[in-house]
């Protein structure tokens, strides 16, 4: 028992007493309603746990939570919305604050379903994330990428309406977030937490028809039908979902995800804890969303994974350390390569491979020879050639490669090393 | 609302407590109504049956207190309170659902204990005693009294849900924050105010008049960033001097 329950108690308790021994009619009253006030904004003021809370949600969910600070509210006047598409609803919104203008007239944005402007979370004097600005194109594989406490969570509960952004603006299924209209956008929306957050004495369909209900559908059986079709769990439709395991909780936390047929589906590390066969399922659900035409905002720890489903990633440590193509930040971050592996080693390589047209260096590993060039298409036949002149005996000759992985370390290992995390 | 009777059904701790609580509080007094025979003096008869019939207003205190102290803290702990709040529910669909979810059962189980104590009484018991306890008054309080009640004690649970980090807390909070509204009854109980319907219907205004600001200061408490990160913004602002 807490010192709050004991307290409010006590002064309930004094309450009854004084005013059943009613020393006088009137005096028992006053004091019986001044001890009821008393008593009410006691039990208002330290009803509960509050602080304990803030400490326990500090710890979870990637450290990205905890306190509050000053909101920017977009003022929107009142107006119905029910028959306006996105676009609209963003332009009648955008014409009384025009802080989408840009985002609107924008012929590349114009493509976008997320559009996020320098946009900054702080939970009192921690930042969550700072400044952070991208677009999500329709129909893509978004990767979010960060290691823990970057303020991956924050941004997609953020982008998802849960919390209020401290700064900056957002615009989500053409929408503005913090609008005054965030239903519009959870209409259009869906979330799929780390945690499937499933009802684990109700049955998969029962879970599902409940969810269903929330988007406000009647005839919700085959809206039901279709999802558990389509995450292949028809036969399981009417299993506990306490009963099952976590690729198949994972799953049905899918199908959820796609009952009300969203533009946006926000997946928040939705492989964590499965095993290969039950990550490759989920993957092949997100391919299979992609090809529905569904946005995913992806959010991963699994490199591979972002490499494997991504059509472009971000990369997030507080503030957005990179996005765009996987190709491209691999071309923006290292020089592209070429690799060379020779059946014995080269008795010159410097007079050898220096002088080769297109080759800006080199360096020898234990398998060969990495030769950074400027054009691989250029420098590549001209190797081959000074190899053979020089009676070299040529094993291979390939493009070098450089995973995600070699990105991200490169983003996020510099931080590490720079003290930054 | 039909998920959480689900819920409800296939969670054994709701039903013992729905089943056993509410014996608990009332099977002493009404033993010793019914070991009261026509002989005993009046005025002690009237204070037994007071006392008995108000032990049935507990139970729409308590129960319902019990079963809202779990309805958010419940959703945060099985990991269903963020896609929840993800969907296009309102604050107000939400705390209605919650709260009718634990008020319906509830007065329905206290009505239920409350019908089946009168018959008994009326059948079982001595006159002196049937006739203390079926008057007008009493049957109207009862009705009156224990959805009044029952809502207060589900505002109380909610309010603490809301807020608390822990099942057992919430619950053992909820349940003492909500006994208060029993001071309402137990004056008309205690015969502080003569016990007729006038006076219950007094009572019943009063208590509907604390259930209203007590619905405000619940509605007021449910901010979604509030219940996901466990901080308001307004209260995190004033934290962090901005």
């Amino acid at each position: 028992m807490t010192w709050q329950g004991w307290l409010i108690t006590a002064i309930a308790l004094a309450g009854a007493i004084g005013a059943l021994v009613g020393v006088k009619k009137t005096t028992g009253d006053i004091l019986f309603a001044g001890i009821l006030g008393l008593y009410l904004a006691l039990a208002y003021s330290f009803g509960g746990t509050k602080r304990q809370v803030i400490a326990n949600a500090d710890a979870s969910a990637e450290d990205d939570v905890a306190q509050e600070t000053d909101v920017a509210k977009v003022t929107v006047p009142a107006a119905v919305y029910g028959s306006q598409t996105p676009r609209e609803i963003a332009e009648a919104i955008t014409s009384h604050t025009g802080n989408f203008a840009d985002a609107v007239d924008d012929p590349e944005m114009n493509d976008s379903v997320i559009v996020v402007r320098h946009l900054t979370k702080q939970f009192g004097q921690r930042v969550a994330f700072e400044d952070v600005s991208f677009s999500v194109r329709r129909g893509e594989v978004f990767g979010f990428l960060g290691p823990n406490g970057a303020g991956k969570t924050s941004t997609v509960r953020t982008l998802s309406t849960l919390v209020t952004p401290t700064s900056g603006t957002a615009e989500v299924a053409g929408i503005p977030v913090n609008s005054g209209h965030d239903v519009e956008i959870r209409q259009r929306i869906a979330v799929m937490t780390e945690v499937p957050g499933l009802y684990l004495r109700l049955s998969v369909t029962e879970n599902l028809a409940f969810f269903a209900g929330l988007y406000g559908y009647r005839d919700t059986q085959p809206r039901i039908d279709r999802a558990l079709e389509a995450v292949n769990l028809s036969s399981r439709a009417n299993d506990l979902c306490g009963s099952l395991s976590k690729g198949l909780r994972q799953r049905v936390g899918l199908a959820r995800a796609l009952l009300n047929e969203p533009e946006i589906v926000f997946l928040d590390e939705p492989t964590a804890g499965l095993d290969p066969v039950a990550s490759l399922e989920v993957h092949n659900l997100i391919v299979a969303l992609r090809d529905r035409g569904v946005t995913v905002f992806l959010t991963t720890h699994r490199l591979d994974e972002a490499e494997k489903l991504c059509d472009r990633v971000a990369i997030l440590n507080t503030t957005l350390r990179t996005v765009g193509r996987i190709d491209d930040l691999r071309q923006r971050m290292f020089q592209r390569s070429v690799l060379v592996s020779t059946l014995a080693p080269l008795t010159n390589p410097e007079k050898i491979l220096s002088p080769i047209a297109g080759v800006t260096g080199w360096s020898q590993d234990d398998t060969g020879y990495v030769l950074t060039v400027s054009d691989v298409r250029v420098a590549a036949p001209a190797i081959t050639r000074a190899l053979v002149a020089a009676g070299a005996d040529v094993l291979s000759l390939a493009e070098g490669h450089h995973s995600l992985e070699e990105v991200y370390l490169e983003l996020v290992g510099a931080a590490v090393k720079g003290g930054e995390l | 609302m039909r998920k959480e009777f689900r819920e409800y059904r296939r969670n054994r701790f709701i039903i013992y407590t729905m089943g056993t609580l509410p014996l608990i509080f009332t099977a002493l007094p009404v033993i010793s109504l019914f070991s009261i025979s026509n002989s005993e003096d009046p005025s002690t008869v009237k204070t037994q049956v007071a006392i008995t019939l108000l032990l049935l207003l507990v139970i729409p205190v308590v129960l319902p207190a019990t079963i809202a102290a779990y309805s958010v803290i419940g959703e945060r702990d099985q990991g269903t309170l963020e896609p929840l709040l993800t969907t296009p529910i309102s604050r107000e669909e939400f705390l209605l659902g919650k709260s009718l979810a634990a008020t319906i059962p509830t007065v329905g189980v206290a009505y239920a204990f409350f019908i089946v104590l009168v018959v008994a009484i009326r059948f079982g018991a001595s006159s002196i005693v049937a006739h203390d306890v079926w008057q007008p008054s009493w049957f109207l309080a009862e009705l009156l009294f224990a959805p009044l009640l029952a809502a207060w004690s589900v505002w109380v649970g909610t309010a603490i849900s809301a807020r608390s980090s822990d099942v057992r807390v919430a619950q053992q909070l909820g349940t003492l924050a909500s006994l208060p509204a029993l001071v309402l009854p137990l004056l008309m109980s205690l015969q502080v105010f003569k016990p007729t319907a006038t006076v219950a219907v007094v009572i019943a205004l009063a208590l509907a008049g604390i259930d209203v600001g007590a619905w405000r200061v619940v509605s007021k408490m449910f901010d979604r960033e509030r219940l996901i990160t466990g901080a308001s913004a307004v209260t995190m602002r004033a934290e962090a001097g901005t």
